[in-house]
């Protein structure tokens, strides 16, 4: 985990006056924790596990989250719900285009955080790159997918009709494994562009991006609690992150067929909406949509009587 | 300025309304005459009518008289088999490779063969749902009808209906259908699952398949190619045997919570899309400011509409305090004008109660309620001496925690709740797992804004109640299902969408 600085450091002696020296800074870990409800707490559990390289190289201990802890997530997540979806939609595309700008200032530690993850140095550039422009995509839709996805509805009767997209709640999320950075992101951002809050289960194998994600997420205006991220086990998650009784929808993002089925089953005690996200290149542009942002939206169809009276039916 | 006498005063709304004139309404019964229907049905499949291979008829029953109407088919596994390999006969080889504009026509032409036989759907309707005649013809068929109109045109226009992309049909949608509006609900399942263009194996309820029948003779007159709409009559078993058939892509289903639960764990490892319109237990909230009159009919016709079988039925009233006492008085003098009895009298208000179950159950609710200690009031009216029947009832000084206002009772039963402010009001209603329907009632527009935009369900009716359109989308938040049915957004649930 150590990695030692090679270059000699300066220090300052007794006397104040500064002399080359051979001793090795120390260089200051992080400490990978999780986020919930705008903190950055450890696991309650206390556990952790061990994140490494390909090669074995130790890169740090990740907290292993626990069933507590994803339910304090969505107390968190649904008490900033309110809050959350009823922001102007203009605002919260302001706070989605600011994460881009915090990520966009901290790229280097991303690429490096993904090279040491096994990714080569150009395609962390990329990934980083596209996971910006993706969260300014979606900033974008906050005020427009309403406009595309509404209607006003010409019933027969004496009524003014319409239908608009409305948020459905607090969304469980279990991110894509394979891309640490932009399968993140490209979960993440429509749902929250929808005004929903998130609890989201970080990749189990590559989690230290979504650990700075959310220092990014904490450095946006963003309120607290509307995206909780969580590292650990999906084998160990997936189960709680679809039962819990104040969760509306659960996105799923990989192809075993098991816990699919299992998903599918629990989604059943509240009917909640579930979605495989498991045929997705995350790294092409089938990744960003509108139809994302639509998947956590009900549509909420008001009906209000038009007055008749004096119906003599003329014009101007 | 002379003193004015305050004796002389009297608001006009404090003054109870006097029913009791010796003036009563002739009977002015529909005539059957103009509506016939078969002894015994069998299963309509491939455009066909084909015995069951059960061997197994149930009877259906006028609820109004308890008399047997016709006996129906009882679908078993292997009938639904064989509907469903017809419809996806149909489907790979007819109705998937039709120009659009043609399937288009096929509906436009079910759409116009159903008004044409309007009165006789009407009253067979009734008779074997027990419905009010003045509802069954005002409203289900006349309905029914204009939702085939409009998912017909949609047919050939579906490329302007989801931007930037390409629809694709599923293939074959089987869809199980309630019996409180047996001949909508079809109208509903069918009709946009054609113009997507997929085939359809179609379930009506136990209780009400009569007019699902007819519908499938005005099918077979309207030329639709065979086993495009093949419909399987039966029970829970029948229903079950569509959700769990392997060739089927889609399921449909309107009906309770609970069987809505049962059916989403069922498809549990298949890739069966499903859409469900589930229960509910709407709050219907009245301010003090609202045209009180107005909110009272309004409150009638969201509680007693369709004998309360309703599953978006305003059945949680929320009266501001303020106003509660003179509202309930005056819910109290409405309800004793309510005319309870014949579904086919044109004079009739409430008709009978669906089947002798819904009947039990919802005795089963009276007895809660008084049970659970709120005070209950119900139309003195007399009730006829065969058939199922239930008093308009209302329980007031319910408690948020009774279970007369957290669970559907789907008769005619209101229970009335009382609230001082805004959130506390919003909190009370949306404190349900339920999010199908919402209503209320006040005469400041920017209220009902805050209010619409705040209660969490999927269909909000502001100073008014109960009101569908074809071209309105009507589907529930939480445990009243996901999915839309009616008008543009009632076209997803039978698409998949591609680049």
């Amino acid at each position: 985990m150590e990695k030692e600085i090679k270059k000699s450091s300066l220090s300052v002696s007794e006397n104040g006056i500064e002399k080359k020296t051979t001793q090795k800074r120390l260089e200051v870990l992080k400490t990978y924790k999780i986020y919930i409800g705008g903190q950055f707490p450890r696991t309650e559990s206390g556990r952790y596990y061990v994140a490494s390289s390909a090669a074995g190289k130790q890169l740090a201990n990740v907290c292993l989250s626990s069933r507590k802890d994803f339910r304090d997530a969505v107390v968190a997540a649904r008490n900033a719900f309110g809050g959350w979806s009823n922001r102007a939609a203009f605002n919260r595309g302001q706070i989605l285009y600011r994460m881009a700008e915090m990520l966009e200032g901290r790229k280097a530690q991303f690429i490096e955080e993904l090279i040491q993850q096994d990714t080569s140095r150009s395609k962390a550039e990329k990934e980083v790159n596209l996971a910006i422009d993706r969260l300014i995509y979606y900033s974008g839709w906050c005020d427009k997918f309403q406009q595309v996805f509404s209607a006003v509805n010409p019933v027969a009767t004496s009524h003014f009709n319409f239908s608009v997209p409305e948020p459905t709640g607090v969304v469980s999320i279990i991110a894509p494994q394979q891309d640490g950075l932009i399968g993140l992101v490209s979960v993440i951002a429509p749902v929250i562009a929808g005004g929903n809050t998130c609890i989201v289960l970080a990749s189990e194998s590559k989690p230290l991006c979504s650990v700075t994600f959310a220092e990014v997420i904490n450095s946006s205006d963003m309120p607290a609690g509307v995206v909780n991220i969580l590292t650990g086990k999906p084998s160990e998650l997936a189960s709680w992150f679809v039962n819990h009784m104040d969760v509306n929808a659960t996105i799923y993002c990989e192809k075993d067929s098991s816990v699919q089925k299992m998903m599918q089953d629990k989604a059943a005690l509240n009917v909640k909406r579930i979605f495989f996200y498991d045929k997705i290149n995350w790294n092409s542009d089938e990744g960003q949509s509108p139809y994302f942002i639509m998947d956590t939206q009900e549509i909420k169809t008001t009906w209000h009587p038009i007055e008749h009276i004096a119906g003599s039916g003329g014009g101007y | 300025m002379p003193v004015t006498n305050k004796k002389n005063i009297k608001k006009s709304n404090t003054i109870k309304l006097k029913f009791d004139t010796g003036w009563s309404y002739a009977p002015a019964p529909e005539s059957k005459s103009s509506a016939s229907f078969n002894k015994q049905y069998d299963l309509f499949i491939n455009g066909e009518w084909v015995n069951p291979l059960s061997h197994k008829y149930f009877d259906t029953i006028n609820p109004a008289n308890e008399e047997k109407l016709a006996e129906v088919a009882e679908a078993n596994a292997a009938d639904v088999d064989r509907a469903v390999k017809a419809a996806r006969n149909a489907y790979e080889k007819v109705w998937k490779k039709m120009p659009a504009k043609e399937r288009a026509k096929y509906i436009f032409r079910i759409a116009r063969m159903i008004q044409e036989r309007a009165r006789e759907f009407a009253i067979i309707e009734s008779m074997d749902g027990g419905k009010p005649i003045r509802e069954s013809r005002d409203f289900d068929i006349p309905t029914a009808a204009n939702h085939f109109f409009y998912y017909a045109g949609w047919a050939d226009k579906l490329e302007y209906a989801f931007p930037n992309r390409n629809s694709n049909s599923l293939g074959v949608a089987g869809q199980i259908i309630p019996w409180n509006f047996p001949m909508l609900m079809a109208a509903w399942k069918i009709a946009p699952a054609l113009a997507t263009g997929n085939t359809v194996v179609l379930k009506p309820a136990e209780t009400t398949p009569l007019t699902a029948m007819k519908l499938a003779e005005v099918i077979r007159e309207s030329g639709l190619p065979e086993g495009v709409v093949n419909i399987v009559s039966g029970g829970g078993a029948t229903g079950a045997a569509i959700v769990n058939h392997p060739d089927i892509n889609k399921i449909a289903f309107t009906g309770s919570t609970e069987v809505g639960k049962l059916i989403q764990r069922a498809v549990a490892g298949t890739n069966k899309k499903v859409t469900l319109e589930l229960g509910g237990k709407a709050a219907n909230i009245i301010f003090e400011d609202a045209p009180i009159d107005q909110a009272v009919e309004g409150v009638i016709n969201g509680v007693y509409f369709n004998q309360g079988h309703v599953c978006c039925a305003g059945s949680r009233l929320y009266v501001q305090e303020s106003v509660a006492k003179e509202l309930i008085r005056k819910l109290r003098d409405r309800i004793e004008t309510l005319i309870v009895g014949d579904p086919l009298d044109k004079n009739t208000d409430i008709g009978a109660i669906n089947s002798r179950q819904q009947l039990d159950t919802i005795h089963k609710y009276l007895k809660i309620g008084k049970d659970e200690g709120y005070q209950m009031y119900e139309s003195s009216c007399s009730l006829p001496a065969k058939g199922y029947w239930c008093r308009p009832t209302i329980f007031t000084d319910v408690a948020q925690s009774a279970r007369i206002a957290q669970e559907e009772i789907f008769g005619p039963v209101l229970a009335i709740l009382t609230f001082r402010t805004d959130d506390e009001v919003i909190q009370k209603a949306n404190n349900t797992p339920y999010g199908l329907s919402a209503g209320v009632w006040t005469d400041k527009g920017s209220k009902i804004f805050n209010m619409t935009k705040r209660m969490r369900a999927g269909v909000i009716w502001a100073n008014t109640f109960n009101k569908f359109d074809p071209t309105s989308p009507f589907g529930g938040y939480k445990e009243s299902g996901y999915g839309r049915e009616g008008g543009l957004h009632g076209l997803l649930p039978y698409v998949n969408l591609s680049n």
